[in-house]
């Protein structure tokens, strides 16, 4: 296969938004008749990288050849005139059209101007059936059918335009199993045809089963082109992360002596799940304790957290509290059986940056007590001052606006909301992200302290090194599922990053 | 399934339609008659031509306010042209035409190149329109131009007696020809999947653009040939003439089953909703006793019952998908 010539040949890409370099350096080659994965975390650069590729964005150096000529695609319509279809993640068909028109609209069989509807229809059910073999009504509108057969449909369109590169953006993240293996037929079956795929996942075993050749991207940078077969998965994933094996040094866990003194069982997951966010898991947490969530971004951390707090509905399984099976349906009863959720994205769902940091910081305690139940001006006060104190927020005054604070300063302030509920568990999303290495410390030797006094917490990070030093006992997840669970000297990067790995 | 159920809303809409004549049929003598049906047509030409120009609108996912104004504008300028600068009616009808899809093609540009809500747009194109009326007069002008006197007089008979108007002819012919340009032109196709998913449109390489522009070139040109043929009805060019009607017009298009969101419907429907309206006014005629205030009474019901309709037919949808 190497001395096959690529059909597709990207060579160091740059792409830059203000203020963020998106691309550097990239490079890709596709070839015909070859699964070419294309992986890295979120944030990696591949939806950029392919939005560069389908003149979505333009390109700010670099050269793109086709069949060894150089091609130039500033829109969708031109990159589909080179040869280049791409389904994306979120099916881009209309739901309200039929699916014969769904793969012909724009290229309508006609005759004087009139749409041949009869030939349109035979034309769609012969593609559909005979590279696809799906047997369906095409003259059913789209929204009639699942997901999994909306992106078949989008893909025959992409066949119809005579694709020689199919992109395929993250297909399989709305698919259940037996979907995705019935995308995967389909997919060896084009690659028989010669077509050249790129396949965009976070899945690793998914990118193992189909997957010929691939290429790596972490932050906007290119880490290499490998065959599939030739790397290890281990090796994948410190590739995607950006980690040398040996320089993973052991750190001592800070969680370690307070392990032993495990209180009661607080809350247990019995089978919860939610399709397409996370697969059925269990998972208990004690009184007092730090559970840590481990695993790659998009891993489905977030998604566990937030069934645990009730801001998505779980299509399976149980919350159980104390013994009792209750479930928890809304943030609000969530935040009544006094669990607090500090969500990863501070900005959106954190702060509220054009009030105070004192207003900030008593939002969670008056949305539970209810509107009639106004806390004092000089309580209010209070509460500000001692937590300001406590948490060491700087500049150490209650009446700044929160958006003029730094990153880890408001994050200490959403800390102060939540911890004003005096919660029973703390559930904290990335609460370190973005913070200097000072406040990082504060806020781990605060978990820590809180945890001593009966607090529990979820700790979901992607610093290993931070996971493994607050918590008693870690989660680790993979492609949706919950693969592991570590403790006590089991705990160590090299066990978390091979769970990571899997396989 | 013997009905596919994206016919749904439309086959209730005729079923409403035959609903209400028959039952009118029953209770009025001289109801039931070829003449009373043409009446529907002759009374509502205007009607029906401007709510074929909206419905390509809803289904693109826009709203046009500014239809009742440019119909006004029409009559206007028509009347001012005619009577008071004496231009022949050859010249003054295809310039009215061409003025009324200039309008709506100013619109469209601007919905589409400033990404400003149909809406807004449209509303001040109404202001605008119905502003410039002023202008050129404050006082009705009345027509006497004996080419437009004949087309309002001219009946042409039909079988049993019944006659039908030029005007009436005129909007058949429209709609007509609007229903095969929504299903078998690309440019009808093209403005249901702007209105199914703007975004997906663009992606899957339409040009979104030009038929956007286009969509509100139409409506505005239906609006000048309504008012057109609105002149002919009324025989006179008013700067109130046809206020409020961009709501009886965005009526009778939901009425006839078309789905505000855009991208649901058929000219088809928007004809029968039309109807509707009609026989609502005719009954209300022939009961003789009722304030003809009546017929918004019963159009403001109606649509209420559609809206709820389609909410509960787009919610089996979304149930459906999951």
């Amino acid at each position: 296969m190497s001395t096959q010539k690529p059909i597709l040949q990207m060579k160091q890409i740059h792409k830059r938004f203000p203020g963020v370099k998106a691309l550097s350096n990239v490079n890709l080659r596709l070839f015909p008749g070859e699964v070419h994965a294309l992986m890295g975390e979120n944030g990696a650069g591949k939806s950029t990288l392919i939005k560069v590729l389908t003149g979505v964005y333009s390109i700010d150096e670099g050269s793109v050849e086709m069949e060894e000529a150089p091609i130039s695609v500033q829109s969708p319509l031109e990159s589909q005139a080179a040869g280049i279809s791409t389904v994306y993640q979120e099916v881009n068909l209309c739901p309200n059209l039929t699916v014969a028109e769904n793969i012909f609209i724009g290229r309508e069989p006609r005759k004087f101007g009139r749409i041949l509807w009869k030939e349109m229809n035979k034309r769609a059910q012969e593609i559909l059936s005979e590279r696809l073999n799906l047997q369906i009504d095409v003259t059913e509108p789209l929204y009639m059918y699942s997901v999994a057969v909306q992106q078949l449909v989008a893909i025959a369109r992409a066949l119809n335009i005579s694709a020689k590169v199919l992109i395929l953006d993250e297909p399989t993240s709305s698919l259940d199993k037996n979907e995705v293996q019935q995308l995967f037929r389909i997919m060896e079956k084009l690659k028989q045809d010669g077509l050249a795929i790129l396949f965009v996942t976070h899945f690793l075993d998914q990118m193992y089963e189909i997957s010929d050749r691939v290429t790596i991207l972490r932050n906007g940078e290119f880490v290499g082109e490998y065959m599939a077969k030739d790397l290890p998965r281990l090796d994948l994933v410190l590739k995607m992360i950006g980690k040398e094996l040996n320089l993973l040094e052991e750190l001592p866990s800070l969680a370690e002596e307070y392990k032993d003194s495990l209180g009661e069982e607080l809350v247990k997951a019995d089978g919860l799940g939610r399709k397409g966010a996370i697969e059925p898991f269990d998972l208990s947490i004690h009184k007092g304790e730090v559970v840590g969530l481990a695993g790659l971004l998009g891993s489905g951390r977030t998604e566990a957290a937030r069934l645990f707090f009730g801001a998505d509905k779980p299509d399976s399984g149980k919350l159980i509290f104390s013994g009792r099976s209750e479930g928890v349906h809304t943030p609000r009863e969530a935040i009544g059986r006094r669990i607090a959720f500090c969500s990863e994205n501070r900005k959106t769902e954190g702060i509220i940056g054009d009030l105070t940091v004192r207003e900030n910081i008593i939002l969670a305690l008056q949305a539970k007590q209810g509107v009639f139940r106004t806390i004092s001006r000089k309580q209010q006060e209070e509460y500000a001052d001692e937590y300001i104190r406590m948490l060491n927020i700087n500049p150490p005054s209650p009446d700044h606006l929160i958006k003029n604070l730094s990153g880890g300063n408001q994050q200490k302030v959403l800390l102060a909301r939540w911890l004003l509920t005096s919660p029973q568990l703390f559930i904290l999303d990335e609460p370190t992200r973005g913070i200097d290495i000072g406040a990082k410390a504060e806020i781990q030797k605060l978990v820590l302290s809180l945890s001593r006094q009966g607090m529990s917490f979820l700790f979901i990070s992607s610093e290993l090194e931070e996971v493994l030093r607050v918590s008693g006992r870690i989660a680790i997840l993979r492609d949706r599922h919950k693969v592991k669970e570590i403790s006590g000297k089991d705990m160590s990067q090299h066990q978390i990053m091979q769970a990571i790995a899997g396989g | 399934m013997s009905l596919n159920r994206k016919y749904i809303p439309i086959v209730v809409t005729i079923l409403l339609f035959l609903l209400m004549f028959t039952a009118g049929s029953f209770r009025y003598t001289g109801f039931f008659s070829l003449q009373v049906l043409m009446n529907l047509l002759i009374d509502n030409a205007f009607l029906l031509i401007t709510a074929v120009g909206m419905s390509f609108v809803i289904l693109s996912g826009g709203i046009d306010l500014s239809v009742g104004s440019i119909i006004a504008l029409s009559t206007m300028v028509s009347a001012s042209l005619v009577q008071q600068h004496g231009w022949s009616p050859a010249v003054v009808i295809p310039l009215v035409l061409l003025m009324g899809a200039a309008f709506g093609c100013g619109m469209g540009a601007i919905i589409h190149y400033f990404k400003i809500q149909p809406f807004i747009v449209t509303l001040a194109g109404m202001f605008m329109a119905r502003g410039l009326c002023y202008v050129i007069s404050i006082d009705t002008i009345t027509i006497d131009n004996p080419f437009y006197t004949s087309v309002a007089q001219t009946k042409i008979a039909l079988p049993g007696g019944s006659f039908i108007s030029i005007s009436a002819i005129i909007a058949l012919i429209i709609a007509a020809l609007a229903i095969f340009i929504a299903h078998y032109t690309r440019f009808g196709r093209n403005v249901y999947a702007l209105g199914g998913s703007e975004q997906s449109s663009l992606l899957m390489g339409l040009p979104v653009a030009r038929t956007k522009v286009l969509v509100y070139t139409l409506s505005g040109l239906c609006s000048a040939l309504a008012g057109i043929v609105f002149t002919f009805y009324m025989l006179s060019g008013y700067g109130l003439h046809a206020v409020g009607f961009e709501l009886d017009t965005i009526a009778a298009v939901v009425i006839g089953g078309t789905l505000l969101t855009g991208g649901v419907g058929y000219v088809l429907g928007t004809f029968f909703g039309v109807l509707i309206q009609g026989v609502i006014q005719t009954i209300i005629s022939f009961e003789g006793t009722l304030s003809s205030w009546w017929t918004k009474i019963v159009i403001g019901l109606l649509l209420f019952v559609f809206i709820l309709l389609q909410r509960v037919l787009s919610a089996n949808r979304s149930s459906l998908k999951q």
